[in-house]
């Protein structure tokens, strides 16, 4: 059933029944594969993209719940200053062990530091519950530091 | 580094590239030139090769898997050194599996750095050796007289300068030189090096692609059906309501060898991964289960338990230790237990597929792809050389996609289907059709006298991984019983004895990243760790005492010092453990707290000597890593059979880590002058040992049997 919805900006048209979850859109329909199937259950978080700005795990929302709503995927991530922040933190730190799991992270990652731009531990063992299986977890911690810290200091000196 | 086919790097490397390989049997090394079919056809002797171009551009084929332990960058790192080039600019080929040309190519065994550095050192050196030569020719001058730079030849009294592209086809007329001296340890300037990894840039945009972003065109979707008690035969299955989901196309019996034993499933074919679900859901299969037991977890414990009180096959052993014992007056004797695992990679498995009449190609997170390419060609009574099988990224391995079963059941089905197919498993497959870790039993008796372990006996139970194939003696040695321990323990104790008493169930199970030593070190650290406290001695004292070797000491030194071990009172919560395996001893202290009901873990120190580390932030991911597997495997894993279904079936049930649950880890790499040993597996076994000596000293309270409740302590 063709439906039509609005991926990295762009609209687009896509056949697939309105159950199938968001993640094999992207994945299968779209060819987008940063977006990453793990659990079917949205307890892993590898498939998660933000739906209006807010982080979802696209494997457990059907495309009928989408609507009208902008769907943003890992592979336009760079776009943001944060994502691209944390994309450049997660390089300095050489977090990423196998990658699988770490699209799911920097889109995680990234709502957080758009929601508190300076987190603490604490800020991060809540908001980020996505899983890794390699234990790249104490690196990602010192690159959201890093990241937080170097777009905290750019915003200082645009607004002195 | 966009790895290119082996073709395209072939016809690119044209007439006057130089190639450099060597031939099977390794360190012979032989030189290449002419048109770029002759050069194929001659490669096809060679093993992992080298070639520069006319542009001076460095193309090396690598045999191994990235599997996330950065593989692309350590392998040119270690051929950069001696070739004296950039290993940012080294081009990767990753190869195709076959083990004529390049010998056994799997990456498992901790084996990527230890099995090819001085391959490629030896081969760097050759061809930095010929330009040279080269160089100097042309400008009739010593060739003593010129050095290698940055992919450029100099002679620095002339400062004349020649790039390596302009060299190659002088450099691929000389003769190889036999041997060419290699570089001091002292002056490596790369080996050594934390450099970065190269593969990152495309794992933190999503463009990095892994088994299952493999596409081709007109590729379908398949799920499988597979027996949930494992042997189940097809008995009958109904398809009527699958093949009304829309986008389902086929739906097709297929089957798999497991350890030379055919499983069987139902493949529903369909044009996206969803409609295949979906059909899966729809479709009725009866299964023939046979005569084969349905095993409870709770049986099979009870059966390793009765089977630890018999000694079981003797394996090695020293002077009396059942005499000692028997005469000793205060024996302990006391049993461990660990769980069967799954891998629990974060992609699951998956297998694109495309079998024609007289052809099979494979793309998939491979660890073996010489092993796929053998299996399929025998499974498709296919000749070696029409089986090609590409390995992608590997969203982890951890043991579970070095076996082959899964590419052969994605052959079938696309044979069935007759085009490409993706053969996708889902969580809850990928998690209960193992082959699993298997759960173990150990028992362990000694005695102290003087300070001293007087006599050890250790037995384990479980089942043996190495005698699965039909016609194999269930019965055999398990070979593995003694392996994590540290080899000084049998040098310093006077008597002991290890045996094994396998039990067999119709559980398939196999490696787990670092093998039997991940439950062997939970037994046998422990238990030293008992004995130490029954002798009153300091557990760091009570190791250096036993284990007197130079590297052991600097290891345990460096330990205690970053831990702060000396200065901390008895009872504080530090726990210690050492273990030897793949080539590497790793040494950790754990600090424990109270918390609530139970105790939090502080953090993890951990030091390894692995010797040569060619990467030392390498190393340390690896052992980080192998900290966080070895936390969750100790506190929360643990797959449970019932009625012979594994019953934990998706993250819900077997939860990993999460952030808010790993400590600091604090990762030290030793200095040193030996070989490189393994770096991917040493850093597990011990935590689990060091976690539960610490959680002793703290409480009193002896854990025995993983996984444990650290809120419940």
């Amino acid at each position: 059933m063709p439906t039509t919805l609005t991926v990295n900006g762009r609209r687009v048209r896509v056949d697939a029944a309105p159950d199938t979850p968001l993640l094999w859109v992207l994945r299968d329909a779209l060819g987008m594969t940063g977006t990453k199937y793990g659990c079917g259950i949205a307890q892993c978080g590898a498939c998660t993209v933000h739906l209006d700005g807010a982080p979802v795990r696209s494997c457990a929302l059907p495309l009928s719940a989408v609507g009208n709503g902008a769907v943003t995927t890992i592979e336009v991530l760079h776009q943001d200053r944060r994502g691209k922040a944390l994309q450049e933190a997660w390089i300095a730190h050489q977090v990423p062990q196998c990658g699988y799991c770490q699209s799911g992270f920097l889109m995680a990652a990234t709502d957080l530091l758009t929601r508190t731009p300076v987190p603490t531990d604490a800020d991060m063992d809540a908001a980020l519950t996505n899983l890794c299986r390699c234990g790249t977890q104490p690196r990602m911690k010192a690159a959201i530091r890093e990241a937080a810290s170097r777009l905290h200091d750019a915003a200082g000196r645009r607004e002195p | 580094m966009s790895p290119v086919s082996r073709r395209t790097f072939l016809a690119a490397a044209g007439g006057t590239a130089l190639v450099l390989g060597v031939v099977p049997g390794f360190r012979r090394l032989r030189v290449l030139t002419g048109e770029a079919a002759e050069i194929e056809r001659e490669a096809g002797r060679l093993n992992a090769f080298v070639s520069i171009d006319a542009s001076g551009k460095v193309t090396l084929v690598t045999h191994r898997a990235e599997m996330g332990q950065g593989a692309y960058s350590v392998v040119p790192q270690m051929l950069a050194e001696e070739l004296e080039v950039d290993y940012a600019t080294v081009e990767i080929v990753v190869a195709e599996g076959d083990s004529a040309r390049y010998g056994s190519q799997i990456t498992g065994g901790s084996s990527t750095v230890r099995g090819s550095l001085t391959q490629l050192l030896v081969a760097g050196a050759t061809a930095r050796d010929l330009l040279v030569r080269a160089a100097a020719q042309r400008w009739g001058v010593p060739p003593a007289e010129c050095r290698a730079e940055r992919g450029t030849v100099v002679h620095p009294a002339s400062t004349r300068r020649a790039g390596y592209g302009e060299l190659v086809a002088d450099a691929a007329r000389l003769e190889p030189a036999p041997k060419v001296p290699l570089k001091p340890r002292a002056r490596y300037t790369v080996i050594g090096k934390s450099l970065p990894r190269r593969d990152l840039p495309a794992k933190v945009n999503g463009s990095a692609v892994f088994g299952l972003d493999f596409r081709l065109p007109g590729m379908q979707f398949a799920v499988v059906e597979r027996s949930p008690r494992f042997v189940g035969r097809v008995k009958r299955f109904d398809a009527t309501a699958s093949l009304k989901v829309p986008g389902v196309t086929k739906v097709v019996k297929v089957e798999r060898d497991v350890f030379g034993h055919r499983r069987e499933g139902v493949a529903v074919v369909a044009t996206n991964t969803w409609a295949a679900i979906q059909g899966r859901r729809a479709l009725e299969v009866e299964w023939d289960d046979g005569d084969a037991p349905a095993v409870d977890t709770e049986t099979l414990y009870a059966r390793m338990r009765e089977a630890v009180r018999s000694p079981g096959n003797h394996f090695r052993s020293q002077g009396a230790a059942s005499v000692a014992l028997e005469r000793a007056t205060d024996v302990l004797d006391v049993t461990y237990e660990t769980p069967y695992q799954a891998h629990a990679c974060m992609e699951p498995l998956n297998c694109v597929a495309h079998v024609t009449a007289d052809s099979a190609e494979i793309w998939g997170p491979i660890q073996g792809p010489d092993w796929v390419r053998g299996h399929l060609a025998d499974a498709l009574g296919l000749p070696l050389e029409k089986v090609r099988v590409h390995m992608t990224f590997l969203g982890g391995g951890f043991g579970r996609k070095a076996f082959t079963d899964w590419t052969h059941e994605a052959a079938m089905v696309s044979k069935a289907v007759g085009g490409p197919v993706q053969v996708v498993w889902t969580r809850e497959d990928d998690l209960t059709q193992g082959p699993f870790r298997p759960g173990m039993v150990y028992r362990c008796r000694g005695a102290v006298a003087n300070g001293r372990v007087l006599a050890f006996e250790g037995t384990m139970a479980g089942q043996n991984m190495n005698a699965q194939e039909p016609g194999s003696d269930p019965r055999a040695f398990n070979r593995d019983v003694v392996e994590g321990i540290h080899e000084g323990w049998f040098d310093a104790i006077g008597h002991w004895r290890f045996g094994d008493a396998p039990l067999e169930a119709p559980i398939p199970v196999m490696w787990w990243r670092s093998v039997y030593s991940s439950t062997n070190a939970f037994a046998y650290e422990s238990f030293v760790d008992e004995l130490a406290a029954k002798a009153g001695v300091d557990p760091f004292t009570f190791r250096r005492r036993h284990l007197r070797d130079a590297r052991v000491t600097a290891l345990l030194d460096r330990l205690a010092q970053v831990s702060g071990w000396d200065g901390r009172a008895k009872g504080q919560g530090y726990g210690l453990a050492l273990t030897h395996c793949f080539g590497s001893s790793a040494g950790h202290v754990v600090k424990v707290r109270r918390a609530g009901s139970g105790v939090a873990i502080e953090r993890v120190w951990s030091v390894i000597d692995c010797g040569l580390a060619v990467n030392p932030d390498g190393v340390k991911a690896q052992v980080e890593g192998s900290v966080v597997m070895a936390l969750a495997a100790a506190c929360t894993h643990e797959m449970t059979f019932a009625g012979g279904v594994a019953a934990k079936r998706n993250f819900d049930a077997y939860r990993l880590p999460l952030l808010r649950d790993v400590p600091p880890i604090e990762v030290h790499v030793l200095e040193s002058e030996h070989p490189p040993g393994g770096a991917g597996e040493p850093g597990l076994p011990g935590v689990a040992p060091a976690l539960c000596n610490a959680i002793a000293d703290l409480a009193g309270t002896r854990i025995r049997r993983l996984p444990f409740d650290l809120a419940r302590i």
